[in-house]
């Protein structure tokens, strides 16, 4: 047998073997997850082996705890999902409201400074967010922000706008020139071109970089510690689970039912959008 | 219309003579006026949530600062170099700067490579491919808390599965503490880190792998090379500038990432990177100015080995 052959077939499957490692690697946590928020915690530590749930020792009390609100013995998450909803949705909107023009400008137009802004953009997308963190905890000290849902909303945004600029901006790059310029000889003013051509063309990209700021707004865990922690009221999602861990006495079945309220919007919203999602991830990608 | 860019400040100048209001603009100092005005907003909120904060967290480190005292300090009062002394002089600085290029190092190949096996193996279609492909970006966009969360329960000594698996199957005499013990903490985290961030990479990587002409491949393979010579002598070369770039992204991002090992070990156990050192001074010990200072130490370092990287990979990143 010549070496093309046995590369050929061996590649094969090895193809196939890999493919089936990550899927596993990739889904089984999720799965885990799964699993141990519905059994009993007197069984988990019986059997942490298992991996199937039997009929019998199914349960959503641990559900029922993380969800209720604290005055009745729960966990208040239901407070906690409104609140990440509410940060998360405004943190998005408020930065497309922002980096849709300016994206467009950087894309488009040729203005004094356009390199250099272009510059700063991926510059500060890049730098570290603690350092950022150190004065706006300061500011918000003084300002008595902190604990408040604006407050980090504001700061979303700095995490949020980067990034979606860079997104925006290289969608834009590739719609061709010549579908503005006949919008213009028909007489459109510059809004009124990306009004009626650039935006409706850019839609979907538009709503990638909505979910892609969604979600990271949701996940954010850094700012969420450092400016809600006093307000047990205020706590979003990620904050409220990664100090119920902190708390004594709360099972492992009841964090992973936590785990799971916080992962499922985003697993599903992911799911929904998966293909817009990547396709505007790596728009303008193939440049390298 | 002219293709030369117009200076700045010149054409303006040249056309003073004429009375401002009656001469209609050109096309081109329109498009730069409405460009002006479109970036100025996003520029503006930029300035102020990013660009402020940095400028003042680099005063920061040059002043005396705490908590305690925080209202009484004025924006630009007494500069002192003690902070940085003291960030420098703190027992263990050393080595968390060693463990963060460690750690940074190893979660950026790591990451990359596993992303490179992942576009390598889905770049053809097969049935269930896009489920493959959702799949595996699952780890990337989870949120952080809650995958931190299954990891620990996975690895704990008690109720972990890999445990109770490795106990049984693997002949494990003892229950290991991965994310607890110095010797295997950092390579888990590490391994965490890879697992968590290889979906970035192989997105880069796959839509990069789809834009190889179909024509190259197909003629290496005419000229008899097999499927491991086309690997090596046509895609790997194509993807080479994305792997550079994937490797500046990454080792920036993972060298200023905190969630991840604050969250899996609280950065015991040999684990402690710079951001949740500064983490520390500025909560635990309420040192806003030490905390600056780490942080201002964390940039110079970072751009350091970035200029250092784009030295011997620049032609390529660019």
């Amino acid at each position: 047998m010549d070496r093309d052959v046995v590369e050929t077939v061996s590649l094969r499957w090895l193809r196939r073997l890999v493919i089936a490692v990550f899927l596993v690697i990739t889904v089984f946590p999720f799965y885990y997850m799964l699993v141990l928020s519905v059994r009993p915690i007197e069984r988990l530590l019986l059997d942490p082996g298992a991996l199937v749930v039997g009929f019998g020792e199914l349960t959503v009390a641990t559900y029922a705890e993380v969800l209720k609100a604290t005055d009745d013995g729960g966990q208040g998450f239901l407070t906690f999902i409104r609140n990440s909803g509410l940060v998360a949705v405004a943190a998005t909107v408020l930065t497309l409201l922002v980096a849709i023009p300016g994206a467009y400008a950087v894309a488009r137009l040729r203005f004094f400074g356009r390199r250099q802004v272009d510059f700063l953009f991926l510059a500060v997308y890049l730098f570290p967010s603690i350092v950022i963190a150190i004065p706006l905890f300061v500011v918000f000290t003084r300002a008595g922000l902190r604990g408040s849902l604006f407050g980090l909303v504001l700061v979303y945004i700095s995490q949020t706008l980067p990034v979606s600029v860079y997104m925006l901006k290289n969608y834009f790059e590739t719609i061709p020139v010549s579908l503005e310029e006949s919008a213009a000889i028909d007489g459109a003013g510059r809004l009124g071109i990306i009004r009626r051509v650039s935006l409706p063309l850019a839609m979907p990209s538009i709503m990638a970089v909505a979910l892609y700021d969604f979600m990271i707004a949701w996940n954010e865990f850094l700012f969420a510690l450092l400016f809600l922690v006093d307000k047990p009221n205020r706590w979003t999602v990620s904050l409220g689970l990664s100090l119920l861990a902190d708390g004594v006495e709360v099972p492992k079945t009841v964090l992973m039912a936590g785990s799971v309220v916080l992962t499922l919007p985003i697993v599903i919203l992911f799911f929904a959008s998966e293909r817009l999602l990547t396709e505007g991830l790596t728009s303008g990608a193939e440049k390298g | 219309m002219t293709t030369t860019a117009p200076g700045p400040g010149r054409s303006p100048t040249r056309e003073r003579p004429a009375p401002p209001r009656r001469r209609p603009l050109t096309l081109r100092r329109r498009e730069s006026r409405a460009g002006l005005a479109l970036v100025a907003p996003t520029l503006l909120v930029t300035i102020a949530v990013i660009g402020i904060p940095i400028v003042w967290t680099v005063v920061l480190a040059f002043q005396r600062v705490r908590l305690a005292t925080l209202r009484k300090t004025g924006l630009f009062g007494e500069f002192t170099m003690d902070n940085i002394d003291r960030v420098l002089h703190t027992p263990g600085f050393a080595e968390t700067l060693w463990v963060t290029l460690i750690y940074s190092i190893g979660g950026t190949v790591g990451s990359i490579v596993l992303g490179l096996v992942a576009a390598l193996v889905v770049r053809r279609p097969f049935r269930g491919r896009t489920l493959v492909r959702a799949s595996m970006l699952l780890p990337y966009v989870a949120p952080v808390v809650a995958v931190t969360f299954v990891w620990q329960v996975m690895l704990d000594p008690q109720l972990g599965i890999v445990n109770a698996w490795g106990q049984r199957l693997l002949g494990w005499d003892a229950p290991v503490p991965f994310l607890t013990q110095e010797s295997t903490a950092l390579a888990t985290v590490i391994v965490f880190e890879a697992w968590r961030y290889f979906p970035f990479a192989f997105l880069f990587l796959l839509a990069r792998l789809q834009a190889v002409p179909g024509e190259l491949e197909e003629a290496a393979r005419v000229d008899g090379a097999t499927p491991t010579q086309r690997f090596r002598h046509i895609l790997l070369p194509q993807l080479l500038p994305v792997i550079a770039l994937l490797g500046v992204l990454r080792f920036i991002m993972t060298f200023n990432k905190f969630d991840d090992v604050y969250l899996l070990t609280g950065g015991a156990a040999g684990t402690e990177v710079v951001s949740v050192r500064v983490y520390e001074f500025l909560t635990a010990r309420t040192d806003i100015g030490a905390a600056a200072a780490q942080a201002v130490v964390l940039a110079v370092v970072l751009i350091v080995f970035v200029l250092i990287y784009l030295r011997f990979f620049g032609r390529r990143v660019s």
